[in-house]
């Protein structure tokens, strides 16, 4: 959209294509005899060529094209997608891709080369039509999506008389009908005979039937195999060009002569009507032969309809923050117009402001799924990931992912790509061991790696799990006294250990491999998501292997917040973290100097005031409250004035001035048009955490 | 240079008027707990949250209650490489006027009160100094705000 340069509009199909060709390709190679994968392989080389050329990019249609050739012989059955044809086919697809990138780059010699390779496979196994060199032009191949010939037809049955007393269903013969193709029924009932002569088991009715399909005539007169010897049935195809008038549809039937129809036509409509009044036709007809105009009417319909639907749309991304911006602006009013609304006793007035608080909701929840992408889109791009990695270091890894459904904002989505990438690495290069070690330790030949992703709260975790050596202890602390992380001789708990894997300049590798192991990866990790105002953590797993768990706020640019009040500041927490609100009892305030616990139903839960955390100048009120958030495992309440209510959160971000200041997570704007902080609950529970673990674990005891 | 020019205390300053966005009269001010005392507020300026900074301390002058002339300028400052919008906190504004480039001088080595590193001149405007602010000095050497997570 938008000042397409089209070869730019090209290059995003393409990319798509791309990375459809490339799932194919890898699951071509566990399932070689899989017919879809190897029909999606050839479609998508097919449309990559013809786009292509049509964009100008006549080398790598040439080159494609050969490629495609290859596949089309495995469609037919002549030759075998073996491994190392789906690995040139990859390589291949490289080659392709960097075409597409950078046309004016020089590819001939890397070209010729795969090409060779390519018909030394295919030569052998059949003519295959890979010439040594590319042509400019593109011959087209068979079109594997041209529509068989459809062609409509006009069915015209009416049942023996006792042909229901034989047991014949009419209902199953036009059910039959209906189901090869798009079919439009009428039931004439000119033939039921009055009362006093009705045969009450007798079939009197006559269908008329309009069938849009693509198989032929034999395959509809099969339907009305067991009924045809006492049936009377016409069929005959519909010769009609575009709309089909009800005047030519009536002369096409032979109902009447074109020249009445002509005649009528130029005196005036509705034609249908005097018709039946000029007797030339009968009115059963004519109402049969509007059945079939609709049909026509609405087939046109539809097909404009299916162009439509089947047409998803590019936008830019910037369109969507702008929008997104709209709808936070819209939220924002809203919430001032709820305002107003409460403190106004006009009935009406308060009707409208909550069906616009419901609309807006609605539409910010709508927006916001626009932005959204389910993570199996990053997840899918790590497959070839492993499987290079693997041959590089000549191991045997597989990916498993799980919860690819798992929907996180665009943005966060590109983000994460480079800090998986370090994970996935790490974990083939140091994690994983060779296969030989591997078979020594009792475990499979072939290591695993894990992917999954799911929702936590208000948070989305995902971890990167493998079977591997696991981390080791001695040679984390030996190489951290080496850089001086820590002072010789310190005894430290694993977790806090493992931690220091994520410092800068943190290494164990012994060598310098070309795939990770340069001493920048786990800092870079660690940055890259707490920009996202992630988490990061490493750790063992319990049947061996290595674990690293991300875990990442569903940074949407709106939440659902609770609006609470400390001294005269108001405070937004995010809603998804809240458990619950209690009042805070005179005895536990008194019990409690600092900070201390609540008996939540037999549970104890230590709280923490917020106003002295945030300093409030203010006596507290009289009856505070308390908020119980969680998060992961723990909980923790949080001692406020007032809780105000909910509230509908567009979040600012707060400027670099005040972007050190963890404990807050963004601003936004209330009704009043003042600003309110958002708690960032996680880190402010992390810093309450450490600050008071001795204050807890005195106070346990 | 087109500069405009405000009061804080008894001494006029002046900051490129290239910068100034828009002046705002007082808005009602939202505390940011524990963040440094140069910029412990944030107010809204058309829908954006943007960090108020009270430029009195900047100069080692005490906080003051606001009066009918405190205003609120907002400018658009580069703070480590990102365009940034500030509103700042002064007593007064007074005008939007020209001062001829050649006739600021550079800072005196004595005679000030407050460190001279936020000075980028001294200009005259008939028998009045004025103190030519360098924002860019003032953001740049904003320090590092107390971390709450950090502690």
């Amino acid at each position: 959209m938008g000042a397409g340069d089209p070869a730019e509009t090209f290059r995003q199909e393409a990319q798509e294509l791309i990375e459809q060709l490339e799932q194919a390709l890898l699951d071509l190679e566990q399932t070689p005899t899989d017919r879809d994968l190897v029909d999606s392989a050839f479609r998508a080389l097919h449309t990559i060529k013809g786009s292509g050329a049509m964009f100008g990019f006549e080398v790598m249609a040439a080159f494609t094209h050969h490629v495609e050739s290859a596949f089309d012989q495995v469609r037919k059955g002549k030759l075998q997608a073996s491994p190392p044809l789906v690995a040139l086919a990859l390589e291949a697809q490289d080659i392709i891709k960097s075409m597409i990138l950078e046309p004016d780059t020089d590819y001939s010699s890397r070209e010729k080369a795969l090409l060779d390779e390519l018909s030394k496979l295919v030569n052998g196994e059949g003519e295959t039509g890979v010439p040594g060199s590319g042509g400019a032009g593109t011959p087209a191949v068979e079109a594997v999506s041209a529509p068989s010939q459809t062609q409509r037809w006009r069915i015209n049955f009416s049942l023996a008389r006792d042909a229901l007393v034989m047991g014949v269903n009419p209902l199953l013969l036009l059910d039959e009908l209906r189901s090869l193709g798009h079919c439009t029924v009428t039931a004439l009932t000119d033939l039921i005979p009055p009362l006093a002569e009705i045969e009450a088991e007798g079939s009197y009715l006559r269908w008329d039937v309009v069938l849009t399909t693509d198989v032929p005539r034999s395959v509809i007169e099969d339907v009305f195999i067991f009924v045809q010897d006492d049936a009377d049935l016409s069929i005959s195809p519909i010769d009609l060009p575009g709309e089909g008038r009800l005047g030519e549809i009536l002369v096409d039937r032979g109902a009447v002569s074109r020249l009445v129809v002509e005649a009528i036509v130029a005196s005036r409509p509705p034609l249908g009507e005097i018709l039946v009044e000029a007797g030339q036709v009968a009115p059963e007809v004519v109402k049969s032969a509007l059945a079939e105009q609709k049909h026509l009417i609405r087939e046109q319909v539809d097909s404009a309809k299916e162009a439509k639907s089947s047409a998803s749309i590019r936008v830019p991304a910037e369109r969507l923050d702008e929008l997104m911006d709209r709808v936070g602006e819209l939220v924002i009013v809203q919430a001032r117009l709820k305002q107003l609304a409460s403190s106004n006793g006009d009935t009406q007035f308060k009707a409208v402001a909550e069906e616009m608080e419901r609309l807006i909701s609605e539409l910010r929840d709508t927006t916001m799924t626009i932005r959204m992408v389910p993570i199996g889109s990053l997840f899918s791009r790590f497959r070839r990931l492993v499987h290079d990695l693997g041959r590089d270091l000549d191991k045997k890894v597989s990916l498993v992912t799980t919860g690819e459904e798992t929907e996180l904002d665009k943005t966060v989505i590109e983000r994460l790509n480079d800090p998986l990438v370090h994970l996935i690495r790490n974990s083939i290069d140091h994690g994983v061991e060779g296969a030989a070690e591997r078979l020594a330790a009792g475990k499979s030949g072939e290591g695993e790696v894990r992917l999954e992703a799911y929702h936590s709260g208000a948070q989305v975790v995902i971890s990167v799990k493998d079977d591997g050596r696991g981390l080791d202890r001695g040679r984390i602390l030996a190489k951290a006294e080496e850089n001086g992380l820590i002072p010789p001789g310190v005894k430290l708990p694993d977790d806090e250990l493992f931690q220091l894997i994520f410092q800068p300049g943190f290494s164990t590798a012994k060598e310098v491999t070309n795939v990770s192991g340069r001493g920048v990866g786990m800092d870079v990790v660690k940055r890259g998501i707490e920009a996202l105002r992630g988490t990061v953590d490493i750790g063992l797993r319990s049947g061996g292997g290595t674990e690293v768990t991300v875990r990442l706020p569903l940074t949407l640019a709106i939440i659902d917040g609770l609006l609470v009040r400390v001294g005269m500041g108001r405070y937004v927490i995010p809603l998804p973290t809240v458990e619950e609100c209690v009042e805070l009892s005179p005895q536990d305030d008194l019990r409690s100097t600092g900070r201390s616990f609540l008996n939540i139903r037999g549970e104890l839960v230590p709280f923490v005031r917020l106003r002295d955390l945030f300093a409030s100048p203010l006596p507290p009120d009289p009856y505070q409250k308390v908020v119980i958030v969680s998060l992961g495992d723990s909980r923790v309440g949080l001692v406020v004035d007032q809780v105000i209510g909910d509230h509908q959160t567009v979040i600012k971000s707060l400027s670099k001035l005040h972007s050190s200041l963890k404990a807050f997570s963004g601003a936004t704007i209330l009704g009043d048009g003042s600003v309110a902080l958002i708690l960032d609950v996680e880190h402010l529970i992390e810093w309450v955490m450490e600050q008071s673990d001795v204050a807890l674990l005195e106070a346990g005891e | 240079m087109e500069v405009l020019t405000l009061g804080l205390q008894d001494d006029i300053f002046a900051l490129g008027a290239d910068i100034v966005r828009e002046i705002l009269d007082l808005v009602p001010v939202t505390e940011v707990p524990n963040a440094p005392p140069f910029v412990n507020a944030v107010i809204n300026v058309r829908g954006r949250v943007v960090p108020l900074c009270d430029l009195r301390l900047k100069f080692g002058m005490e906080r003051s209650p606001h009066t009918r002339d405190t205003r609120i300028v907002v400018i658009e400052v580069p703070i480590s490489g990102e365009a940034t919008i500030v509103g700042l906190l002064v007593d007064k504004v007074y005008e939007v006027t020209e001062i001829a480039a050649d006739s600021i001088e550079d800072v005196p080595r004595i005679g000030l009160r407050w460190s001279p590193e936020f000075i980028r001149g001294v200009g005259k405007r008939g028998t009045d100094f004025i103190m030519v602010l360098d924002i860019e000095q003032i953001f740049a050497t904003a320090p590092r705000s107390v971390d709450l997570t950090a502690a």
